[in-house]
């Protein structure tokens, strides 16, 4: 009697499951989807450029921070869940390669793009974006209990700075990830470990990433936390200005500019291999490069164009700090040290 | 053909392997699969791994602190558990059956919501560190409870308290008094009396929810990751961490294999001693009534007892709740003069786009998928649960084999499960599916030991003789299934559906795996917009929280009322 009811349950599982399957809407617009990580935006007009003009709708997909972002993206490269992937930066730019990632793109509007950007050199992976990670300070602390801002990555480990920066887990987040590479450019491979025992030692606070270490240790913004110094990024005292609940005329917080204290992050934009779309994400990627898209690149995403002709807007002019010398490292070096670095740092920082 | 067919179907082996089939394949396709995989790319020469090259210390500084972690947080909870079990079964006072599911909230809370919760109460925003600022004019808070070891134990106490309270306050009301007036009569001090009778009668139960609150400690992902910030990770943590960010597959799966290793262990542990309780348990007629407190020493602890749970319970949620109807801090981009006071807009916020984003999945539309997810985890677990059931009810030797194949992915943590997922379903026909089908399918492999362990016991209080006597009236098989199981079973039936409810809905760590960017679950977008800043957000984290925690209570209230007394599912 007991197989009777085998068939009725069969029945439910067979619906359950049918009823899971895709419905896909039928129209005759084409989609495009671009897969980035969470600190993307762009204003709703500029896509609609894009959109009208190709009769295409563009669906971004934000996928956690760039490392987690580009991980997701390399764990489902047979299958890519989008066409266009952006936002992979130098610190990470050889692992997208050697995963394979990327298709070629001899995108025309390269000519418009100084070669400094340029770091591959088959144009898999093209620029679209730089930006320097920086030491921020809260200008309101410093001035109130009469301290001097320091000037360089050396004065960090002076007692007089005990327990007043926050910084993010290199293994969790780009920018914390940044300034580690900045350290290493500093102090080399043999010293930059010392120098962080040294800063542990001087009550450093670690976090998971940028938003905690921003948003809720920072003095200098919404959060009002503890530290006065936080790693974030050159941009961020303008976004300060632009956000900022009443209007100012000077930002609340600064970077701090000296040698080796920025570390210099480019943007990368590629075409995935095998996706569904390969000739309207190449179109999309001219569009990415030219002037409408751009010039909008500052007041969304605080980072710099690197289209050569696009104009900066005022606000950013005004309150953003261009290190004359942000420090670099070299990708191959990176990508050939980047794990053990972070695992030592974690060795020498969090144990 | 056809009559040898029908004897086969008869015969309870055949029987139970025809039932077993569907729930086996379930199992061996999306449980045993993976798990080879994870295997297999250990291994595997692809990642250019060498074992030899493994700095051992890897796996040791997490499986170690995860160890001791769930250690100190089992020993703490038991510090408050077992008198709060003396509480319940000795005593009654006022408001008692409302502690009680109030105790049994935290249970089936996602651990999103408890560390929200946490943070509504304690964290850099929390009302304690507001009250104190406002009070003494503080410019920064406090209180640091975040990115503590403490706030990990604070929150694993908890979770689990409620744990050692039913399971041991069940066993001590249930004693056999007489037991004890033995003794008593023989000349033994109360103190002896408790040595000597009581303690050794709860040992089984006490055993047992210590196992079972160990292993909860042990596979603590959510807790870990938001209340305990980048020093501290256990293996559930580090497998994320070494598979989501670091893209280091072959340590994220030795770890994982080593954690199911360990939770097999301590299923394991916890079936023997549990099995050990169950020995004396046909409801005894002379136990032990609850009663008032008498001396005045009983009152001030019982009254003691009463104010520390229910502050430990109620606060953290409580401010949780609170916190997402009020207004305290300006909107990141808000100009002009804040409002401060009691509003609605983090709930009318879930569903605006603000500032026309493009990419913007609305939270609200997180709730929808969550729900949805949850219907479908609910019609695999009940299908396959009755399925599994029926076929245990068989008396066949093939069941020792196959009842402990079902019971394994209770050791198997979720994120081991989405690790492995993401490994083998990358390809067709899964991958090519829009629809996250995976993600109920994993909810499904975490709930089904719960409603098979639900729905066993129900089907066996079903007599034989009711079936019988329907069948001499004439009735054929699927109407004395329709007319005498189903409505004996709809109690258990509606209970089973509740647990894969709030199993769904809460899961977080496979889920975190599987969550296609733009199909949010409710405990992911929770996630996401707790770290995201402004107060805006942060509201938006709370209110959907809240949400979350309502649509768990009302399921837990429900199960009570439906549960029939004495019977508990742990």
């Amino acid at each position: 009697m007991k197989n009777k009811m085998i068939p009725l349950i069969l029945l439910i599982f067979a619906i359950l499951l049918a009823s899971c399957t895709p419905q896909p809407s039928p129209s005759e617009v084409r989609t495009l989807t671009v897969m980035t990580h969470d600190s993307f935006a762009i204003s709703e007009d500029v896509i609609a450029l894009f959109e009208d003009e190709h009769n295409v709708r563009v669906q971004f997909v934000r996928s956690g921070d760039t490392g987690t972002a580009l991980n997701q993206a390399i764990l489902t490269k047979g299958n890519p869940l989008a066409d266009v992937f952006y936002g992979v930066d130098n610190t990470f730019l050889t692992r997208a390669l050697t995963e394979d990632l990327f298709i070629p793109h001899d995108s025309p509007m390269l000519a418009q793009i100084s070669d400094v950007f340029k770091l591959d050199p088959s144009n898999r992976a093209l620029p679209v974006d730089y930006g320097d990670v920086c030491i921020n300070y809260d200008k309101a602390y410093f001035a109130a209990n009469n301290l001097p801002v320091p000037a360089s990555l050396e004065e960090l480990t002076d007692p007089q700075y005990a327990g007043l920066l926050a910084t993010q887990n290199p293994a969790t987040s780009s920018p914390g990830l940044a300034f580690l590479m900045a350290t290493i450019a500093h102090f080399g491979e043999e010293g930059y470990l010392a120098y962080w025992a040294a800063l542990k030692q001087n009550g450093l606070v670690v976090v998971s990433n940028w938003e905690t270490a921003y948003y809720t240790n920072f003095s200098g913004s919404t959060g009002q936390g503890p530290q006065p110094m936080v790693v974030s990024y050159g941009s961020s005292p303008a976004a300060e200005v632009i956000f900022a609940e009443t209007e100012l005329d000077q930002a609340p917080t600064g970077s701090i500019i000296g040698p080796d204290t920025c570390f210099r992050q480019i943007e990368f934009v590629g075409i995935l291999r095998n996706a569904a779309n390969p000739d309207l994400a190449g179109d999309f990627i001219d569009f990415m490069l030219s002037i409408p898209f751009q010039e909008d690149i500052p007041l969304q995403m605080f980072v710099f164009p690197v289209n050569q002709d696009a104009r900066l807007p005022e606000a950013f002019i005004e309150h953003v700090q261009i290190p004359p010398q942000p420090a670099s490292l070299p990708p191959e070096l990176i990508d050939a040290n980047r794990e053990a670095w972070i695992d030592a740092w974690m060795e020498t920082v969090l144990e | 053909m056809n009559r040898t067919l029908r004897r086969w179907s008869k015969h309870p082996t055949w029987r139970a392997l025809l039932l077993w089939v569907l729930p086996v394949a379930f199992l061996a396709y999306f449980f045993y699969q993976p798990l080879l995989a994870l295997f297999n790319l250990v291994i595997s020469p692809t990642w250019g791994f060498d074992l030899g090259s493994l700095n051992l210390d890897r796996i040791w500084r997490p499986l170690s602190f995860t160890i001791g972690q769930a250690a100190l947080s089992t020993l703490l909870t038991l510090i408050l558990g077992l008198p709060g079990a003396w509480l319940f079964a000795r005593f009654t006072f006022p408001g008692k059956k409302a502690l009680k599911i109030l105790t049994t909230l935290p249970f089936i809370l996602p651990t999103v919501v408890v560390a929200a919760g946490f943070n509504a109460l304690l964290g850099p925003r929390g009302w304690v560190n507001l009250g104190l600022m406002a009070l003494f004019n503080l410019s920064a808070p406090p209180i640091q409870f975040l990115n503590t070891f403490g706030a990990i134990l604070v929150a694993h106490v908890f979770y689990n308290t409620t744990i050692i309270i039913r399971v041991v306050s069940n066993a001590w009301a249930q004693q056999n008094i007489r037991l004890r007036h033995a003794a008593q009569v023989l000349g033994a001090s109360p103190w002896r009396t408790f040595r000597e009778v009581t303690l050794p009668l709860l040992k089984p139960s006490i055993l047992a929810g210590t196992f079972l609150v160990f292993l909860f400690n042990f596979t603590s992902f959510g807790v870990v990751l938001m209340l305990g910030g980048p020093q501290f990770a256990t293996l559930e943590v580090e497998i994320y961490i070494q598979a989501l960010h670091r893209l280091n597959l072959p340590l994220a799966s030795i770890l994982a294999i080593l954690q199911l290793l360990c939770t097999l262990l301590i299923t394991l542990g916890h079936n023997r001693v549990s099995g050990l309780g169950d020995v004396v348990t046909s409801p005894p007629a002379h136990t032990l009534d609850a009663r008032k407190p008498r001396t005045g020493w009983e009152r001030l602890v019982v009254i003691l007892l009463i104010i520390t749970l229910f502050t430990l319970l109620v606060a953290p949620l409580a401010s949780l709740a609170l916190r997402s109807f009020v207004k305290l801090e300006p909107t990141r981009g808000e100009r002009g003069e804040i409002q401060r006071g009691l509003t609605l807009q983090f709930y009318r916020e879930l569903g605006v786009n603000r500032r026309g984003d493009l990419f913007f999945v609305p939270p609200i539309a997180a709730a929808r998928n969550s729900f949805i997810f949850a219907l479908i985890t609910i019609g695999i677990t009940l299908s396959l649960g009755l399925l599994v059931a029926y076929a245990l009810g068989q008396h066949t030797a093939i069941n020792k084999f196959l009842d402990p194949l079902l019971m394994l992915p209770l050791g198997a943590s979720a994120i081991t499960l989405g690790l492995g997922f993401i490994i083998v379903f990358n390809r067709p026909p899964f991958s090519t599916l829009r629809f996250p089908i995976l993600i109920p399918i994993a909810h499904s492999l975490v709930a089904l030991p719960f409603i098979v362990r639900t729905l066993v016991p129900a089907l066996q209080d079903i007599s034989r003789s009711l079936r019988n006597a329907a069948r001499v009236l004439g009735a054929s098989p699927f109407k004395v299934w329709r007319e005498v199981d189903l409505p004996l079973l709809t109690p258990a039936l509606l209970v089973s559906t509740i647990f894969a409810l709030t199993i769904s809905l809460g899961e977080f760590g496979a889920s975190s795996f599987l969550v296609r960017p733009e199909y949010p679950t409710m405990p992911v977008a929770i996630f996401r917009y707790i770290s995201q800043p402004g107060a805006l957000n942060y509201g938006q984290a709370l209110a959907m929280s809240t949400i979350l925690m309502l649509a768990s209570a009302l399921g837990i209230f429900i199960i009570e009322r439906l549960q029939s007394p004495g019977k508990d599912i742990f």
